[in-house]
């Protein structure tokens, strides 16, 4: 790569000044997670030091009028439908992306890539809406109430299969094709080469799929707030209404003063520090060699 | 092509993988045909135009259009300059291995990947309180610019990186300064993939719902000025959905103009890539 840096006749004035301006540029915009944290940190900090890290979890209740401020039940609802839905997207997505890579003749794999990236661009509120229109129903007429974790675990399966499939179709895309000549001429049956050939070899694309969908799935807010009922409890069933971090910041935000308003920062750091931690092992994945042997 | 079934285990998973894509599209198309079906008789241009009655039960989103007009306006004139300016150091100036490049770069890939709630909370923190805005136009905006910042960047600094080397060695071999080189022969060739880069970003924004609600806040009156509250269109939806008894009817219509609004960004952006790659196939 050849850089404009290297350019010899740059001891222009306007070079400089462009040099400069540029660095400060990119400086602000490298500096706004570090102002993100920092604020969130800031906002946050006076309930770490009136209520305490153990109160989040050995207080009695989620009640902050009461001064009580329990965040266990939240972080299970957010643990369990993003649990829920990454089963369900996990082996689908990848179907899918077998689908589009190896079964589907050229037409049906291109209409339905399409219909995935159609998917992976409606907005989160949309699939609310349907989901407290169409689904939500259907449930209540089968479980009553209606509103539940499993609501929230189809609309986030939806949400975040298209992000598996294609993750995963890309670096399926990415196998060799000698790959697949070898193993034909070994004599493979179909299924065996998907499994011991096709998707070892796409593991680490996989694995950065899976990742991106759960960090997805973690920050998602308005359809889960829509279709989960928003109650404050731990759920025991498929059926319960469920309130996960991000509904409840969604939710009291408006209204929140004090440590209250604290509390709901420190659920904030929470959930960006989650995510975070997904994000960084997806992009890790991302920058490893696909597959030593190509070399 | 993988060659052709034999084995009963073939046949299962063929079977399980048909059926499972077969479910899926049925599940996208039951989304959009609910969608359609439900929104598309509540269209008509009155309803594009008119204000929002009765809490948005009657009337249209012709405010709501407005407002959020402003916010991605707000949101692109901060988000272009940094996006721009940083793309261009980070494709122009640095090194895979240069430090500071790669400190910006991976700051940037983790910021894209903060939940936007998040983005709200902080966007609530620094522009409502901190800095006095209030619930407004204004905050939303530049919340919206700080989430499509990394997208934007990273698409503009693909389409420098895009450029042939050929095209700096002549600017080098003609004597042209480093910014003669950036402004009049980089940019002009890079304006395509700033373009799909800032659509894409003008999509992120205005699916984004979450970042909003206590940012540029509910109000669905037509906004006066850029400190005003505004209402998204998104918030619109949720809002008749959630709050409104009987805002359905509207919410559906309202879900309607803005997928139909994603999907012509989207459709132009694949448009813009298209077309650039063929020109740039071009021999020179």
């Amino acid at each position: 790569m050849i850089l404009s840096t290297n350019n010899i006749s740059s001891h222009f004035h306007s070079d400089q000044f462009l040099l400069w301006s540029l660095r400060f540029l990119a400086l602000m915009a490298g500096s706004l997670l570090l102002l993100v944290v920092v604020f969130l940190v800031h906002e946050a900090w006076p309930a770490f030091q009136q209520i305490g890290l153990t109160s989040f979890f050995t207080d009695a209740d989620w009640a902050p009028t009461e001064k009580l401020y329990l965040l266990t039940p939240m972080l299970w609802g957010t643990l369990w439908a993003t649990l829920g839905a990454i089963m369900l997207a996990a082996p689908i997505g990848i179907l899918s992306a077998l689908f589009i890579q190896y079964c589907a003749p050229p037409f049906l794999a291109r209409g339905y890539r399409r219909l995935i990236e159609l998917l992976s661009g409606i907005p989160s509120v949309v699939f609310g809406l349907w989901g407290l229109v169409v689904l939500v129903p259907l449930i209540a007429r089968w479980q009553p109430p209606g509103p539940s974790l499993l609501a929230g675990i189809l609309i986030l399966f939806l949400m975040i299969l298209p992000t598996i499939t294609l993750v995963v179709q890309a670096s399926l895309a990415q196998i060799p094709v000698s790959f697949i000549h070898n193993a034909t001429a070994l004599g493979l049956s179909r299924w065996s080469m998907i499994r011991r050939v096709i998707l070892p070899t796409a593991k680490a694309g996989i694995f950065t799929g899976i990742f991106l969908g759960v960090a997805r799935a973690l920050g998602e807010t308005m359809a889960i707030l829509m279709v989960c009922g928003n109650v404050v409890q731990t759920p025991s069933h498929l059926f319960d209404p469920i309130r996960t971090l991000t509904a409840n910041i969604a939710l009291e935000m408006a209204y929140a003063l004090g440590n209250h308003r604290s509390t709901l920062f420190v659920s904030g750091l929470l959930l960006m520090g989650m995510v975070v931690v997904f994000v960084m092992m997806a992009e890790g994945l991302r920058h490893r060699e696909i597959y030593a042997a190509t070399k | 092509m993988l060659p052709q079934s034999k084995s009963v285990q073939d046949h299962c998973g063929a079977a399980i993988i048909w059926s499972s894509t077969g479910l899926i599209s049925f599940g996208v198309l039951w989304l959009l045909g609910d969608l359609l079906w439900h929104g598309w008789s509540q269209l008509s241009w009155s309803f594009l135009f008119s204000s929002p009655e009765n809490a948005g039960r009657e009337g249209g989103i012709g405010p709501i259009l407005i407002s959020t007009s402003l916010i991605l306006g707000v949101c692109m004139i901060v988000a272009w300059p940094m996006g721009l300016g940083t793309a261009i150091f980070l494709a122009e100036f640095t090194q895979d291995d240069h430090r500071f490049g790669r400190l910006i770069r991976g700051s940037l890939d983790v910021l894209a990947g903060v939940p936007s709630i998040v983005f709200g909370l902080f966007g609530n923190a620094l522009f409502c309180q901190a800095l006095g805005l209030g619930f407004s136009i204004l905050s939303g905006g530049l919340t919206l610019a700080c989430m499509v910042l990394p997208i934007l960047i990273r698409t503009t600094e693909e389409s420098f990186r895009a450029i042939t080397s050929d095209q700096r060695l002549s600017a080098a071999a003609l004597g042209f300064s480093t910014s003669t080189t950036v402004g009049s022969i980089l940019l002009p060739a890079a304006i395509p993939g700033l373009l799909v880069g800032s659509i894409l970003g003008i999509g992120r924004a205005m699916a984004e719902t979450a970042a909003l609600i206590f940012t540029s806040g509910y109000v669905d009156r037509m906004p006066e000025s850029l400190l005003d509250s505004g209402r998204a269109l998104s918030i619109h939806i949720y809002d008749l959905a959630m709050n409104v008894a009987g805002g359905n009817p509207n919410a559906y219509a309202t879900a309607v103009v803005l997928v139909g609004l994603l999907i012509i960004i989207n459709l132009a952006a694949s448009w813009i890539a298209e077309k650039w790659t063929t020109l740039n196939q071009l021999p020179t």
